[in-house]
């Protein structure tokens, strides 16, 4: 059995592609040409060599010393963070602008929700010279600011999402529509493993670079390629994805996916899509996502606003139906507390969505010769002010 | 018994079919307008099942959406307002809707429901094509049901072929690369693709849908196709003049 999607676009009875019609054109060509081109040399060459000189790539692998300590077992972190515009998400964006590039196409559009894949959508645009138009909810504009102005100081332009609860599936719904409206010159640069096939599996193959690196990382410091446990937090869930990508058949490695808990599953504010979600179709793609009786999707609620995705990615809808990983949700106080943790142990402020990866240690009993490797997917100078109101810094 | 739908299709005129979302203005106003677009020469009726993310639909039908949720509309009580429809309607009636209410319910069970009350077929936006030829043709034929599938300029000759090969009833025709609610008129470029698919002399009739707005619209659309369908211009008539007005809307149409 592989965790792998197959040849339909399904990762076990999720995904898929449940798109009108007027998308149709749009997806197909991204289905018939992805995997030719993205396996092309000179695509391979061209997507290395930016995310090793202009990304920063590879990321470290650091042995966390103290917090190891701290809890009695080996962590390794893969810092994410290093990367270029602060997180994980540019190692996606760099491989679909090339893409589009490849593809013809003239005009970029991309959905933002805490604003960092639009940050990593706008940058790549300006360093092809491509026009960029990033949807934003009017309610993250608001709570964003920082990250807007880098998007408009980057040369995009930045379109609120008016509709339903104008928060990121509604700026994911206006990008679809533009996509709708623009079928031709226009490339949809999807920012995490959701939506219809093809694109969950094309964001994790350009985040896969995250579990390639961790393989030969590991062994040079372990002398094993395998970790016993993998971590990470899931909003969407690229950043799991490419933790877990070259390790999802080897069932040595145990997958842990961390989902916001919000203010606890019960409180009715979570983004906790395994416990609270049911099967159902978001954004083109069968998988768990968080709705009523009637089928109409609700809006989820955590203090990160990376994870506030009332969805999950299909490959991690099946990891959890099959029990292939290990789902965790963490409370906002918990999160909150770990990245601080962290700040005071290892000198490094996590964004708050790592932060929920980092409070398994206080969830989950791990044995002192444990080797944990847990994705470090974005730094926190995002969230700052967050911090600064929550401890009362 | 033949479909309403394939009844209505056969008659020597050009069909006028009309969109609204169920339980907008008021959540009770679904039958009454349904009983009034009847009354005022309507052909067909696509009563909008709202879903709280209709990605294929502009602002005017977004909003109506929206406010007929927040007005209480779900699949169970839109079947309780249409149970005795038929003792009172008798042309076609769709129910058009996105997929995950639907699958919600319970694919078949809707399907049930919808043979009941006397629904003719269904428009599922996002159902592809293949999914339902693979997992859900066989429902909707047990209750008779006619799903009705869109073609866009974009779509290849190829897949309308297809399409119209796997069609029971009209083929959706969407006007252009837009959702719906954009009323700049018909170009050169709509008039080429509705005659090109005119010519194409599928098996299937072709209803335009999306960009109709009046009179000059629906006449320019018809002239190759068999029919036109009115949504949001509809909706913006009914949120400005209530149900009671709605002959002022088609006859406004039909002049």
């Amino acid at each position: 059995m592989s965790y792998n999607i197959n040849e339909k676009g399904y990762y076990g009875e999720f995904g898929g592609a449940y798109i009108p019609e007027m998308l149709y054109p749009n997806i197909e060509e991204l289905r018939q040409k992805y995997l030719t081109i993205t396996a092309d040399p000179s695509f391979q060459e061209d997507f290395h060599q930016l995310l090793k000189d202009y990304v920063g790539r590879p990321t470290p692998l650091y042995f966390a010393k103290r917090l190891s300590e701290k809890y009695n077992t080996k962590i390794y972190l893969k810092r994410e963070d290093l990367n270029h515009t602060g997180a994980h998400k540019i190692n996606n964006t760099v491989g679909q602008i090339l893409l589009a590039q490849r593809l013809g196409k003239t005009r970029i559009i991309a959905e933002t929700g805490a604003g960092q894949h639009g940050v990593a959508t706008a940058t790549v645009c300006a360093l092809m010279g491509i026009e960029c138009i990033v949807y934003m909810g009017e309610v993250d504009i608001a709570r964003q600011a920082p990250n807007v102005a880098r998007m408009k100081m980057l040369g995009a332009k930045v379109v609120p999402a008016l509709s339903g609860s104008r928060t990121l599936k509604d700026a994911t719904n206006e990008a679809m529509r533009d996509w709708i409206n623009n079928p031709v010159n226009t490339h949809y640069i999807v920012g995490s493993v959701v939506g219809p096939h093809p694109y969950p599996d094309m964001v994790a193959r350009f985040q896969a670079i995250v579990s390639e690196e961790i393989k030969s990382q590991l062994l040079e410091k372990e002398g094993t390629e395998n970790p016993d446990y993998l971590i990470a937090c899931v909003g969407g869930g690229s950043n799991a994805a490419g933790t877990y990508y070259h390790y999802l058949d080897n069932e040595e490695v145990k997958l842990i996916a961390v989902e916001a808990a919000g203010k606890g599953i019960d409180s009715g504010e979570s983004a906790a899509t395994s416990v609270l979600g049911k099967e159902g179709i978001i954004h083109g793609s069968k998988t768990l996502l968080m709705q009523t009786q009637d089928g109409q999707i609700t809006e989820p609620y955590s203090i990160s606003a990376g994870l506030d995705y009332p969805g999950v990615g299909p490959m991690h809808a099946n990891l959890y139906k099959t029990g292939r990983a290990e789902f965790i949700a963490i409370t906002d106080d918990e999160a909150m507390t770990a990245g601080l943790e962290l700040s005071q142990l290892e000198g490094i402020i996590p964004a708050i969505e790592t932060s929920h990866a980092l409070a398994v240690f206080e969830h989950k009993k791990f044995k002192p010769d444990d080797v944990i490797v847990l994705n470090l997917s974005g730094r926190g100078d995002k969230d700052l002010q967050n911090y600064i109101d929550y401890f009362k810094l | 018994m033949m479909n309403r739908i394939n009844k209505k299709l056969k008659e020597d005129k050009k069909l006028l079919s009309i969109y609204f979302s169920a339980g907008y203005p008021r959540l009770e106003d679904t039958k009454l307008i349904i009983e009034n677009l009847e009354k005022n020469g309507v052909d067909m009726i696509e009563i909008g099942l709202p879903f709280s993310d209709p990605l294929a639909d502009g602002p005017t039908i977004q909003a109506s959406s929206t406010q007929a949720l927040k007005n209480g509309m779900s699949s169970e009580i839109l079947f309780n307002q249409l149970k005795d429809i038929r003792k009172t309607v008798s042309i076609p009636l769709i129910i058009m809707g996105y997929f995950n209410p639907i699958l919600q319910y319970g694919v078949e069970a809707f399907c049930q429901k919808c043979q009941e009350t006397g629904i003719d077929g269904l428009i599922i936006p996002d159902l592809p094509v293949d999914v339902y030829n693979e997992q859900y043709k066989a429902i909707f034929q047990k209750y008779g049901l006619i799903n009705v599938f869109l073609i866009t300029p974009q779509t290849s000759i190829e897949r309308i072929n297809f399409i119209d090969s796997i069609s029971e009833g009209f083929i959706y025709m969407v006007s252009s690369a837009s959702v719906t609610g954009s009323n700049s008129g018909f170009g050169d470029e709509q008039t080429t693709y509705f005659k090109r698919i005119a010519d194409m002399n599928l098996k299937n009739s072709q209803i335009v849908g999306f960009g109709i707005s009046n009179n000059e619209t629906f006449t320019q659309a018809t002239k190759h196709a068999k029919g036109a369908i009115i949504g949001s211009a509809f909706i913006k008539h009914l949120s400005t003049h209530g149900v009671d007005k709605i002959k002022t809307f088609t006859s406004s149409i039909r002049n």
